[in-house]
């Protein structure tokens, strides 16, 4: 029995090992998927102010960027665009939140990929942080109860951007009189 | 003349003291109840930062961290302290944002217990392992019995014995 105790126990530090590296240590999950998305209130670079709770009753996908995110950032900026006009008309609210960057530099990115949907700068990082940002890109589905159905690290694709829309879209708002406004209007 | 002074030296004496003790109260005071906005100071802040990990480094945590993102973490810590969170609340904000993995010293519960207890069961077997080796090697070997030897051999030595000159 004894001669076998060394062998064995070298068992289970193997089967840790094979765990840990195939566990990808930046795929970290988030807490707050399924959780109520943090209220905020920022103002975005054109002076307008863009509040979470206005948006109430929309899907809404928040997109955490820098300008110098590259290539990450510069991959996805066309893909949100095209999303935003394909979707702008179907109560999708797609918002644009810089993190760590320069105002000029931002605006520079703006304006570089023509980019329609409203963005704001996050001046002392309290909204990335109320959203567990630790990268950039990173975006956020909102469904139309408030709550944060997905978050996801890196470039988004314009096949999971429009995947997870249509799905939020499928639902019905908490809110019944959110859905006849938006019938009405 | 003397006397006079050795009164004022005791007065003197005792107003410090008192002076002083009224303002250690004033510091026991102020311990027991949350900073007033505005004046948390700089030890209290790298306390709390100290046990976070910086998001976008590798292991350096926010109080040690030059990073921009650690600089708002440190900022948002400050704040909250400075409104009156106690610093287990402020780090429970963070964790709560995201996740334990926020933490550098995983909380001793749950699965992270293994984390805490692995390397004491691990100096507890490898000492248990060492004891049972030098157990085994310094035991005393016993001397081989007459009544194991194999007879044919007996029987040739004995015979080899006999035929020497």
């Amino acid at each position: 029995m004894w001669k076998w105790l060394i062998p064995l126990s070298v068992v289970p530090v193997i089967a840790l090992l094979a765990y840990g590296f195939r566990v990808n240590p930046r795929d970290i999950p988030s807490p707050l998927v399924g959780r109520p998305a943090a209220p905020f209130a920022l103002r975005t670079f054109d002076g307008a102010p863009v509040m979470l709770e206005s948006l109430r009753g929309r899907v809404v996908v928040l997109n955490f960027w820098a300008s110098w995110c590259s290539p990450a950032c510069y991959d996805e900026a066309p893909t949100l665009e095209r999303s935003w006009r394909s979707y702008r008309g179907r109560g999708v609210a797609l918002v644009g939140i810089a993190i760590q960057d320069k105002h000029e530099a931002s605006q520079k990115f703006i304006s570089d990929f023509s980019l329609s949907f409203p963005n704001a700068p996050d001046p002392d990082g309290k909204v990335s942080v109320d959203y567990g940002v630790y990268g950039v890109p990173e975006t956020f589905f909102i469904d139309r109860t408030g709550r944060i159905r997905l978050k996801h690290a890196g470039p988004i694709s314009d096949e999971l951007f429009r995947t997870e829309v249509e799905k939020l879209l499928g639902e019905p708002a908490l809110d019944p009189s959110v859905d006849s406004q938006e019938k009405g209007g | 003349m003397s006397h006079r002074w050795v009164v004022r030296i005791l007065v003197v004496a005792v107003v410090a003291g008192g002076g002083l003790g009224a303002q250690s109260a004033t510091a026991d005071a102020a311990q027991d109840r949350p900073p007033a906005a505005g004046t948390v100071n700089a030890d209290a802040v790298r306390e709390v930062a100290a046990q976070l990990r910086c998001v976008v480094c590798q292991n350096l945590s926010v109080a040690d961290s030059p990073s921009e993102m650690a600089n708002q973490m440190r900022g948002i810590i400050r704040d909250r302290l400075a409104a009156g969170e106690p610093p287990e609340q402020v780090v429970q904000y963070f964790v709560d944002k995201y996740g334990e993995w926020i933490l550098l010293a995983p909380r001793g519960r749950g699965l992270n217990l293994m984390v805490w207890a692995a390397p004491v069961v691990a100096v507890l077997a490898g000492l248990i392992a060492v004891g049972v080796l030098l157990r085994r090697w310094t035991r005393p070997r016993p001397a081989p019995r007459a009544g194991g030897i194999d007879p044919v051999l007996r029987e040739r030595i004995r015979r080899e014995l006999e035929s020497e000159p």
